[in-house]
């Protein structure tokens, strides 16, 4: 037991960090609305997916035949990542715009809003499933769509046993690179202190001449944004997509934000890599398939002694 | 939809058998009143629902046989009706009612799944309807006591010890890793090979995982520290391919083998061809690839031929679970219990392998056969007594 946990701790590090990372983006999305909004959007999990598959269709169409190196790598990661970000960010205001503001503007419970959030996930799932996958692909919708691989699996060093790869240091750089960025935008720009005005007090908020309707759009923008560039960095590191995708990522990705306390940029930056050590961590000594137990586990022991989280919430609470 | 699809087949299974009622009596009277008659058989699976392709070929396969008995212009011609259960027991139900009461079929071909074999086999029996399945590999089914049922193909319990023996054989490994997902087949046939490993004295460490999981850093990272000679995944090619691509990325160069439920090309496409290369599958099916040759190959030519494809899964057990009846009417048996008889002693080369029938309805030979990919492809090496890796 001993043997297989320091044989095992290191690399089981590395891929904790690598999946954390990824729900971590995932989670900022799921962070970002019920801040604003108090809504959670389970239709988030296919904002992820339709990423998945903006720079999936996008590399099958550039279809590099061997891996690509130096300029031309950090060329095509910044293609793909702002094409399924710029794919991720439209789907989710068009989504805003018709799944959730008509709602809004009757003032219909939050209740209804959650209920139209399940209704346009499945909505979008099958959409894909049935007309958008065989249109991109050509192939039966509910099949697993593969992409070429563009980033080589090469060793850059290793710490004790485990390598890390070129792959898992891309995903880590670029989804903390991205995460500063929407930290920077939310704390110092005109539009992000709209946001967290509305977050803190949404009537005193429009009374100050904040415009709901734009901060709501901008904050789904946003949130797509970072599902997209996690789609994206899912696609360099798993290289397999289907219209199911976000469903368990999804998931995963709802705890992070609730772990690291909802409504809290940074918490979800913290439950994300939390979440994906302690499922690594825990898959050492129990196996595998009791990493959704473990994660499912540590969330109710956290929330029964912090119930707002391990940074609690503070986006409304954030001094504008 | 699928009662307005039901509402066509029926209509249409109608039509056809009133027509041909309508021939036999003309051809009947013309020639003056000799004994020929048309022998009704049934052939009943998921036609057209989600899991059709694993279906069809099966029913290409019977519906080519039978096309070349009768086109030898025979005493008794054969008239094969489709019954498309959707591969819901609940519609296989209400289908053989139907089929035994309006259609009279006198045998059966399939039901093609064990789920709605296991829900018709007791009408099947009281009805005195015999039936041979070319692709139900539940092994309950043989324990019913049925003595109407029958298939040509190797059971779940066969599978599992066949493939760990092969390997055992071909890799002569110390150390193996079998790996599955939860869903029940899965487990199943993870369990079964671990056991004959074991059994056989090769060390076995042992993982899990979700049915959707789609990161298995943990697993590589356990799979690399046991280092083992030989990798057995339980479970389905999309997940096989996901999981196979991040083991060769994990630097892990172990020969890779699963079982019928990663048989197919996705494997392949999900993994990269480069990492698939050299996965070995195993399977009860025998799936003739473009390079056969003998009787295969002359299944395969006609079947690309008659069906516009190349043959699949199950295509060849399709075949000769057709032929089987076939033979059994060639010889004079056109009433149910008459061909029941005949298939306890049928003996005969099949395009899949020999075909003779346990007393229990089980196949006597029950090979399981070994396909590699070799250059992204999958391709047959043979049943597992005599298939002999390559590289």
């Amino acid at each position: 037991m001993l043997d297989d946990f320091l044989n095992q701790f290191l690399p089981s590090t590395v891929g904790g960090l690598v999946i954390g990372s990824i729900y971590a983006l995932v989670a900022l999305g799921y962070t970002m609305v019920y801040g604003v909004l108090r809504l959670i959007n389970f239709a988030h999990s296919e904002i992820f997916m339709i990423g998945t598959f903006a720079s999936l269709v996008t590399l099958t169409a550039i279809a590099p035949s061997a891996p690509v190196t130096g300029f031309a790598l950090i060329g095509m990661l910044l293609l793909l990542m702002l094409v399924s970000a710029a794919a991720s960010s439209g789907a989710a205001v068009v989504l805003e715009t018709v799944a959730y503001r008509p709602l809004r503007k009757k003032g219909a419970t939050r209740l209804a809003a959650l209920i139209s959030a399940i209704g346009a996930s499945l909505f979008l799932q099958e959409l894909f499933a049935l007309v958008v996958i065989p249109w991109l692909t050509g192939k039966p919708g509910r099949n697993q769509a593969s992409a070429p691989r563009y980033v080589a699996r090469d060793t850059l060093f290793k710490i004790g046993n485990a390598d890390v790869r070129l792959d898992h240091v891309i995903v880590v750089i670029a989804a903390v690179l991205v995460m500063i960025t929407l930290d920077r935008v939310v704390n110092k720009t005109r539009i992000g202190r709209g946001i967290r005005a509305t977050a803190q007090d949404p009537e005193a908020a429009v009374l100050m001449g904040v415009s709901i309707d734009n901060v709501v759009r901008v904050t789904f923008l946003l949130g797509g944004a970072m599902a997209g560039v996690a789609g994206s960095l899912y696609i360099m590191e798993i290289e397999n997509t289907s219209y199911f995708i976000g469903f368990v990522l999804g998931i995963k990705a709802f705890t992070a934000a609730v772990l690291g306390g909802i409504g809290n940029l940074r918490g979800a930056l913290m439950g994300g890599v939390v979440l994906g050590l302690i499922e690594n961590w825990g898959a050492i000594f129990l196996g595998s398939e009791w990493k959704d137990v473990i994660a499912f586990t540590v969330l109710v022991i956290v929330l029964m002694f912090r119930p707002t989280g391990i940074l609690g919430e503070s986006l409304q609470k954030a001094r504008a | 939809m699928s009662g307005a699809r039901l509402g066509r087949v029926l209509a249409l299974a109608a039509a056809s058998s009133l027509v041909l009622a309508a021939c036999a009596g003309g051809g009947g009277g013309g020639t003056g009143g000799g004994d020929s008659t048309t022998v009704k058989i049934g052939f009943m699976g998921d036609l057209t629902g989600e899991n059709s392709a694993i279906v069809i070929p099966p029913y290409n396969g019977a519906k080519m046989a039978i096309d070349e008995y009768n086109a030898k212009n025979p005493k008794n011609k054969i008239e094969l009706i489709k019954y498309d259960s959707q591969g819901k027991p609940d519609q296989a139900t209400s289908l053989i009612t139907k089929a035994v009461g309006t259609d009279k079929i006198v045998a059966l071909i399939g039901p093609a799944f064990s789920g709605e074999s296991k829900a018709i086999g007791g009408t099947l029996e009281e009805n005195k309807i015999p039936s041979v399945s070319p692709s139900a590999t539940n092994p309950g089914l043989a324990k019913n006591g049925w003595t109407y049922w029958h298939r040509v193909v190797a059971n779940d319990d066969d599978q599992g010890p066949g493939i760990a023996d092969f390997l055992i054989k071909a890799k002569a490994p110390k150390k193996a890793f079998v790996l599955s997902d939860d869903q029940e087949y899965s487990v199943g046939i993870a369990e079964a090979v671990t056991k004959t490993l074991k059994d056989k004295g090769v060390a076995v460490e042992t993982d899990k995982f979700a049915k959707d999981a789609s990161d298995y850093s943990s697993t590589v990272t356990k799979v690399k520290s046991a280092n083992p000679d030989m990798i057995f995944f339980g479970g389905y090619y999309a997940q096989g391919g996901r999981l196979l691509k991040q083991l060769r990325d994990g630097g892990v160069t172990a020969t890779f083998a699963s079982g019928d439920g990663s048989l197919d090309q996705q494997l392949v496409s999900g993994a990269g061809a480069a990492a698939a290369e050299g996965a070995v599958v195993g399977c009860p099916c025998n799936i003739p690839s473009a390079d056969v040759t003998g009787t295969l190959k002359t299944f395969f030519d006609n079947y690309k031929k008659s069906a516009n494809a190349d043959p699949a899964i199950y295509a060849t057990e399709g075949y000769d679970a057709a032929t089987a009846f076939i033979k059994a009417v060639e010889a004079g048996n056109t009433t149910s219990d008459a061909i029941n008889n005949f298939l306890k002693t049928v003996s005969f080369e099949g395009v899949s392998k020999p075909i003779k029938f346990k007393a229990n309805g089980e196949p006597e030979n029950n090979d399981i056969f070994v396909y590699q990919v070799k250059g992204g492809v999958l391709k047959l090496l043979g049943p597992s007594a005599s298939a002999k890796l390559e590289g």
